[in-house]
């Protein structure tokens, strides 16, 4: 016991030593948990659904960026890009990344929800529908590209110590995922907020029949929503790869409870509150990594979001997102 | 012609067998002839590990299963073991017409959770007279209780966490060296070669890798070096940046993982991203090219790769013929353990040419005879393990290719 208490004192001493480079760390898992759970948010804020098949939206996303690499002839261990070609490289694989994960979100609505709607199907019907859309497309992927991780190319040098924030040495990734994952939110954001088809997604979300009645095509708001959910979790399948670097069939899997989590955290159908979900849960866990040990860190997380829940059961800013507002 | 051949084939075949089963009733009756008679048998079964037998075995219905991973995260290893134990199969069944002993296997996936309904599934089915596995520690704990009760006799080619030998199994036999003998082996090249005092020692919280882990963190203790970070990944999750830090804020001079070459592999990629230049040392489980291509080459470069066995064939005696016949059968390289899994089913397949055909007197047979094959001599004692000082070798990624360094600990 005496031994637990003075690790737990080392750890503590650890984390406050590490404090800013665990927080930059923290801020990259982050980023891609919320983008990840703008998908479910949107979905949910529109249907009342969990898309549980959005895992694997960004699963494909992930192997849409390592087939664009592969297509521009990049193989491992090959030079660095820089400058320009670096930036055409990275928007090319951005796309098409976007690509694959848009076309996966449409074809999901397409054939596992939207004939359950057109037949007035309970939710319960589209809930076990998106399950078993997500073991299909999953284990269609460890069939055609084997099980074992397939390998991504690094694409730009991870230069150390890009620039310090605070006493944290930051790496060049960190800084394109964080940022990139930001302009993606901030933009997606603007479009719900300022644009006719987003004032459309809101009018869905806050009482379909009527947006029907006043000329809002529902089924086209449907499916917009689906595609920006997959446009979000593309762009995310690739900054997770700039990180990660490989990838297989199941890589969605975990990152899509987390998602979710961070999702329920913020609020569910909440835009804003799943970018803040996001960023708490990867900061809980990665100061709770530390503090409590790698292997404890997914309890640490789930226990802050059960003590979130217990106080404020629709989670943090638990607006719905016909609410959310500017 | 043909036809005349295979109805006086069984006819000559049943003749030999009643000549040969006489003489075994006679070496039963006899104790101390036993022992002799055996070690000829065994001087015998050299020829079949070269290539084939005499073709005078006979047998009928009966196969040997194959027990480990085929599909998910641990493939790999399971289908380096497979495909020689289908080959040593195929060689034995061209060699012996009258004794064509079936291939079976299990796909465990390496998850002890499947593991005892499949083991059960085995047991069921009769004509399974031996197991080549459980390939993995985990899976062993969960099958070998099942296969101990049927009295299925099964060599594992791979699971090496000491604790199996201990079960009191009398069916559970090892081809390799343990975690006893790996653990301070590596513990001495992290202390002697790579001149490390202090030391990260991570695992992945699975039985294979927490055993490893532990013994070499009780080796280090013991030599006096420092273990400044102790820490358990999850293999399935995809970012180890909280360990990294902890690596990163301890300034060791060496790594250890225990665990399987994915994790392995996204681990060390991320210490070399993050500007750790510790030696890497990671045991068997990490023993693969797929290691090389999850860290990519350039994080790979001279990680440390130990295990009870060579990464490749080519390094024993014999190994560079058995490891074309490997690649022209499977269509792929041979690998980690391939030359275990071949002499373990040969083994095996001696009993059963021996005249030994139901699981009670192979069991028998293989854990009192000894048997010459490529890799070394097998002479199992009664835990199971394997009689003679133990054997741990290191490998190493040079160019991105896996290369061995040679013995180590010794």
């Amino acid at each position: 016991m005496l031994d637990l208490v003075a690790s737990f004192a080392d750890r503590s001493e650890l984390l406050k030593d590490q404090f800013w480079q665990l927080t930059v760390d923290g801020l990259r898992i982050g980023a891609i948990y919320a983008l990840v759970a703008l998908g479910y948010t949107l979905v949910y804020g529109v249907l009342r659904l969990i898309n549980f098949a959005h895992s694997e939206v960004f699963m494909v996303g992930t192997f849409g960026a390592l087939f664009a690499t592969k297509a521009l002839g990049i193989e491992q261990g090959d030079p660095r890009k820089t400058g320009f070609a670096l930036v055409g490289v990275l928007v090319f694989c951005l796309l098409v990344a976007m690509a694959f994960s848009a076309g996966t979100a449409l074809i999901l609505e397409r054939v596992a929800y939207r004939p359950l709607r057109k037949r007035g199907a309970t939710r319960l019907a589209a809930l076990i529908s998106a399950i078993g859309a997500s073991f299909a497309i999953s284990e269609a992927f460890a069939l055609w590209r084997g099980r074992n991780a397939e390998g991504f190319p690094r694409l730009f040098q991870k230069t150390k110590s890009m620039f310090t924030f605070f006493d944290a040495e930051v790496q060049a990734d960190h800084v394109v995922i964080i940022g990139g994952a930001l302009v993606m939110m901030v933009a997606l954001d603007q479009f719900v907020q300022r644009t006719r088809l987003g004032r459309g997604i809101r009018a869905v979300a806050q009482n379909a029949d009527t947006a029907a009645l006043m000329g809002v095509n529902i089924d086209r708001v449907i499916m917009l929503t689906f595609l920006l959910g997959g446009i979000m979790a593309g762009g995310a399948a690739l900054l997770d790869q700039l990180y990660i670097e490989s990838t297989r069939y199941n890589i969605g899997f975990l990152l899509g409870v987390k998602a979710f989590t961070a999702a329920v955290l913020g609020g569910i159908g909440n835009l804003r509150g799943a970018l803040l979900g996001g960023f708490l849960l990867g900061l809980v866990e990665s100061y709770g990594a530390i503090q409590f040990g790698t292997e404890w860190k997914d309890i640490v997380a789930f226990v802050i979001l059960v003590v979130v829940l217990m106080f404020r059961p629709t989670g943090l800013l638990g607006e719905s997102l016909a609410r959310a507002r500017a | 012609m043909r036809k005349w051949l295979r109805v006086l084939a069984p006819v000559a075949a049943l003749a030999i067998v009643a000549a040969a089963c006489g003489d075994d009733d006679d070496d039963d009756g006899d104790a101390t002839e036993t022992t002799a008679a055996g070690g000829a048998t065994a001087a015998g079964t050299d020829t079949t590990a070269a290539g084939g037998g005499g073709g005078t075995a006979t047998c009928e219905g009966i196969a040997i299963a194959f027990f480990g991973a085929q599909t998910g995260e641990s493939a790999a290893l399971g289908l380096n073991e497979s495909r020689a134990v289908e080959l040593a199969l195929d060689e034995h069944n061209e060699a012996n017409p009258d004794c064509q002993v079936e291939y079976k296997v299990f796909d465990s996936q390496g998850d002890p959770a499947q593991a005892p309904g499949l083991a059960q599934e085995a047991v069921n089915d009769e004509s399974i007279v031996a197991i080549v596995g459980p390939a993995f520690t985990g899976e062993s704990n969960a099958a070998n209780p099942l296969f101990d009760a049927a009295g299925l006799p099964a060599i594992t080619p791979s699971a090496s966490n000491p604790g199996l030998s201990t079960q009191g199994w009398t069916i559970f036999h090892r081809a390799i060296a343990n975690d006893d003998a790996q653990a301070p082996a590596m513990a001495q090249y992290i202390l002697e070669d790579a001149g490390a005092s202090t030391v990260a020692v991570i695992d992945d919280n699975s039985d294979y890798g927490k055993g490893l882990s532990e013994l070499v963190v009780a080796g280090l203790e013991e030599g006096g070096a420092t273990v400044a970070v102790t820490d358990s990944i999850d293999p399935a999750a995809q970012d180890y940046s909280a360990t990294v830090t902890q690596i990163e804020a301890a300034d060791v001079d060496a790594v250890m993982f225990g665990g399987y070459y994915e994790a392995a592999g996204r681990l060390t990629k991320q210490l070399r991203d993050a500007g750790v230049d510790a030696t890497f040392i990671s045991g068997d489980g990490s023993l693969d090219p797929l290691f090389i291509e999850n860290a990519g080459p350039e994080a790979a470069e001279g990680a440390i790769l130990t295990a009870a066995a060579f990464y490749s064939p080519e390094g024993y005696e014999g190994g560079e013929d058995f490891g074309s016949k490997f690649t022209e059968s499977s269509g792929e390289a041979p690998g980690l353990y391939s030359a275990e899994a071949y002499d373990a089913t040969n083994f095996i397949l001696a009993a059963i040419d021996a005249g030994n055909v139901d699981r009670a007197s192979i069991l028998e047979y293989i854990s009192t005879e000894t048997f010459t094959g490529i890799t070394k001599t097998f002479k199992f004692q009664e835990s199971g393990e394997l009689d003679g000082p133990p054997a741990i070798y290191a490998s190493t990624v040079e160019n991105g290719e896996l290369v061995g360094v040679g013995q180590i600990g010794a």
